[in-house]
């Protein structure tokens, strides 16, 4: 640091940054890693100059200085270099010397995010702790006449439908006269949410897939993963395991040339296709996947060059509304595999959520209708679009449902609810509200990401860097150097521990409910919250 | 836990055999209710086949309401039972007024409908009826059908068999349901007493339905007359028998497949996997989660066991040819049919229905994992 430093208005101080490095001298053994690993180069080795006086008692003599030089870690202020809080240097120093801490109150930085006239974008989720699930509480429990039952010895059944499913005297009428009736699977109600291969490192999805393909094959948990927008390895299109797997179309249709193609060669119809018109990360917004991913691989999946941005509008000349969709979208891709493939819109949490489920359930061939909450998670977005937009879930598909049980068709179109399902650690808890409010399946993106890579992003604003490639435990990065450090192994292991965990704790909380054999969509009555205004809007017990 | 008690019979007996088996299973219902449902009845009400029956309780005006009704709709009363107790009422049950069973002679104009218009006229008529007397209590109808009459009331079952003189040869019965209440899940209300009736079916179960309000909401969005009530959580079983028998025109043995819908595995290697599957996705939202066990009679005068999947409620089937009943526990059974073969006693386990037909000679038994026979 020069000896008069210039002050210019986007000058930051340590106390300015809302992550702030404590950097202990005394054990730090200057072995460098926590420098190497830092994803945003927010740290530097750095050489400080200490002077010392020495003065001595009485007059005899003067008093002295001494200047001494020594080694150390200099946290940059530059908001380009700010610490994102990830803790990859506390977790690579052999003798925890260092740790970033979190400054609540600093929220300069925030005014000097926008550098060359750029808004901020980041990945992760809305960096709000709060969640209204959190609150719900399970109120009605067995005990009267019904003890409750044992979760851990009693055989439940807990499946869901996904496709849409024709009321009982059509259905039974359709089957006598052996006409063609949309097709329905039966899945595990906890889905893993749609992230592309581009979003997440080739390690990841490998793990993620073959997670789930031990969850189905050897603990016959019919467990679902969808794709995201950006295709699939053609190996995995042309295998047996893509009936566990949702594609994903959206505007950008990334990826769909080489699905289109591989139509004839594949040996089994994939489990359903999902069209998607919005995200509750942010919504209206159209999907990002920024240059710094776009490496040869995913440029050759994708069939665009490599090192260019790709943006999914968010609209699409084919798709710009889900009326067009409702006609051409949704029957196009049924007609692709011949009508045996559920297909189904996703749409952002929103007010209009109401008047989209109103068309599809017109439609006789759409399969049903994916909501996302405002705390949903996403790759890249604008952090005013994550921050500030979107519909929270719990409303957004009560509504939906009430709507659906006014006219009777309730779960002919199955209601999927996603966004900040699990945000707080309760997944089980979070997933069974919505199925109590009338969700037929749950999806979850980030938390599997929590969970199964240990990523560490978390709701105040740490890590977020999915957008960029850089992500420090190389969930979200396509650079070889950083995601070798994922052992896909490892996370497909954690996939299955956490489903299978999951199942534990669904069983834990309907059991008490006596609920075993079938999945207990809409039973509202076993629901209370002691907000009085969320109890009147979601037409649940008010409890205090 | 409530108890249920159900006989079918050759010849009609009386519904004090059926009060009496509910009173040796005593400890396992407070008091707190008794309802009873009596078809193939023998008495005046035998030669009037074809008459439709109004069962119900009525205080004076209540009384007035229904024949400026019945007039309106030109039914004329043809034969009726009306119980005025004089004494005082046993405690707990309140003070009335008339509990009534009258047959019409219906209208001409009504007799000329097709069957099935003449059947939703009834159950029209019997809703009109208790939507009168929904606010001030005057008018409480339990059934409104040919050969069927209904009597419900809070109280011991005994004691309130007594105090209404039931053992008159008016309410003999070929076939007869009846609880004991165990008040559980909602206020006591004389229409939440089981068994329920719609359009000569009528079930009664024990147990707690957890899935009830999502088959509320169901039912009740299907549109059918008479999808209504829902005072007590079981109600919705008769409704699906309703729906199961008049609805999606299976017959009742298809009603467990309904209600307890088999696992993926057990369907995998069933020989009508297709057809169940096709019952299990459709009528998914009317799958019950018991534990319950529910008995109950169809129009053709079969009746019926089943248990939900947990088998968590315990019922037994037993009898001798011309006779027969089922019964929540086995005292029951002995209590009305002491002579009888016992080794032949049946407890129908969470795959089965034990069905009587009609001419009361056998116990036949349908496990789910059994070929359906449907029809074509």
């Amino acid at each position: 640091m020069p000896s008069e430093p210039v002050i210019t208005p986007s000058t930051l101080s340590l106390k300015d940054l809302p992550w702030v490095l404590d950097w202990d001298k005394s054990t730090c053994t200057l072995c460098g890693r926590c420098t190497a690993v830092c994803p945003v180069s927010a740290i530097e080795l750095g050489v400080f100059r200490k002077r010392e006086l020495s003065v001595s008692v009485g007059l005899k003599n003067k008093p002295g200085q001494s200047v001494t030089v020594y080694q150390g870690i200099r946290q940059r202020t530059d908001p380009a270099y700010r610490c994102i809080g990830c803790g990859m240097c506390n977790m690579v120093c052999p003798n925890n010397a260092i740790q970033p801490t979190s400054h609540p109150e600093a929220t300069t930085l925030k005014f000097h995010n926008n550098r060359g006239g750029q808004p901020r974008t980041r990945g992760g989720r809305r960096n709000a702790t709060g969640s209204l699930l959190d609150q719900i509480k399970f109120i009605r429990i067995s005990m009267l006449t019904d003890p409750a039952l044992d979760a851990g010895r009693h055989e439940f059944e807990l499946r869901t439908l996904l496709g849409r499913i024709l009321p009982p005297e059509e259905g039974m009428a359709a089957f006598a006269q052996g006409r063609w009736t949309p097709p329905v699977r039966e899945i595990y109600p906890l889905m893993i949410g749609g992230m592309s291969f581009g979003a997440l490192s080739p390690n990841m999805w490998e793990g993620l897939q073959m997670g789930v393909a031990y969850l189905n094959e050897e603990l016959n948990m019919p467990v679902r993963m969808c794709t995201g927008e950006g295709g699939c390895p053609p190996r995995l299109l042309r295998s047996r395991f893509i009936k566990y797997v949702i594609l994903q179309i959206a505007s950008g249709y990334f990826g769909w040339d080489e699905i289109i193609h591989a139509i004839p060669q594949m040996k089994e119809d994939p489990c359903a296709v999902e069209i998607k018109y919005g995200q509750g990360a942010k919504p209206g917004d159209g999907g990002l996947l920024m240059w710094h991913k776009v490496n040869k691989l995913i440029a050759a999946i994708r069939g665009v060059p490599p090192g260019v941005s790709l943006p999914s509008p968010p609209t699409h000349q084919t798709k710009y509304s889900i009326e067009e969709a409702v006609a051409k979208m949704i029957q196009s891709m049924s007609m692709a595999w011949g009508f045996r493939v559920p297909v189904y819109p996703k749409i952002s949490g929103t007010t209009s959520a109401g008047a989209v489920l109103n068309n599809l359930v017109r439609n006789p061939f759409a399969a049903g209708l994916a909501i996302d909450g405002e705390d949903g998670g996403t790759g890249a977005a604008y952090a005013v679009s994550m921050d500030h937009m979107g519909h929270p879930i719990a409303s957004n598909l009560r509504d939906c449902y009430l709507s659906l049980v006014e006219q009777g068709r309730q779960n002919e179109i199955p209601l999927i609810a996603g966004g900040g399902i699990g945000k707080n650690g309760n997944l089980a808890a979070n997933a069974a509200s919505l199925i109590m409010l009338g969700a037929s399946a749950v999806q979850v993106g980030k938390y599997i990401m929590q969970s199964a890579a240990g990523c560490v992003g978390s709701e105040i604003d740490r890590c977020n860097v999915c957008n960029i490639g850089v992500c420090p435990k190389g969930i979200t990065s396509q650079d070889p150097r950083v995601y070798r450090r994922l052992d896909p192994e490892k996370v497909a292991e954690r996939l299955v521990d956490t489903f299978v965990a999951f199942d534990v704790e669904l069983r834990k909380i309907v059991a008490p409910l006596g609920r075993s054999t079938s999945l207990p969509i809409g039973m509202s009555d076993a629901l209370g919250i002691s907000d009085y205004h969320a109890a009147e809007r979601l037409k649940i017990k008010y409890v205090v | 836990m409530c108890r249920l008690f159900a006989l079918t019979s050759q010849e009609p007996v009386s519904p004090m055999l059926a009060v009496n088996a509910l009173n040796v299973m005593k400890e396992g219902h407070d008091g707190s209710g008794v309802g009873l449902f009596m078809s193939g009845l023998g008495g005046p009400f035998g030669q009037m086949p074809d008459c439709p029956i109004l069962s119900g309780i009525f205080t004076d005006k209540g009384l007035r309401l229904l024949d400026e009704y019945a007039m309106s709709k030109g039914f004329l009363a043809k034969h009726t039972v009306a119980i005025t107790p004089k004494n005082d009422p046993p405690a707990g049950t309140p003070r009335r007024g008339t509990y009534l069973a009258r047959a019409y002679e219906p209208s001409a104009q009504w007799k000329d409908l097709p069957r099935d218009k003449r059947e939703a006229a009834l159950v029209q008529a019997r809703l009109d009826l208790r939507h009168m007397g929904a606010d001030n209590e005057d008018v409480k109808v339990f059934s409104f059908w040919p050969d069927t009459v209904m009597i419900k009331e809070v109280g011991d079952p005994v004691t309130v068999a007594e105090y209404l003189g039931l053992d008159r040869e008016e309410f003999f019965a070929k076939r007869i349901l009846a609880q004991g209440r165990q008040n559980t899940n909602y206020a006591i209300n004389l229409y939440a007493c089981h068994p329920f009736f719609i359009q000569g079916i009528s079930t009664m179960t024990n147990g707690e339905n957890t899935a009830f309000v999502p088959i509320r909401e169901y039912l009740l969005s299907r549109g059918v007359i008479g999808y209504e009530g829902y005072q007590s959580d079981s109600e919705v079983f008769t409704h699906i028998l309703h729906f199961t028998l008049n609805r999606l025109g299976l017959g009742i043995e298809a009603y467990k497949h309904v209600i307890t819908p088999l696992a993926d595995q057990e369907l995998e290697s069933h020989p009508d996997r297709a057809f169940l599957s096709n019952i299990k996705n459709v009528c998914r939202k009317l799958t019950i989660d018991g534990p319950n066990c529910v008995i109950g009679c169809t129009p053709d005068g079969s009746m019926f066991m089943v248990q939900d999947r947990k088998k968590l409620r315990p019922g037994v089937v037993g009898g001798r040819p011309g006779i027969f009943a089922f019964s929540s526990e086995i005292c029951g059974l002995n209590e009305a049919i002491p002579e009888r073969d016992r080794s032949k006693d049946f407890q129908p386990m969470y795959l089965d229905t034990a069905i009587v037909g009609p001419d009361c000679r056998e116990v036949k038994i349908c496990r789910q994992s059994q070929s359906l026979l449907r029809p074509h």
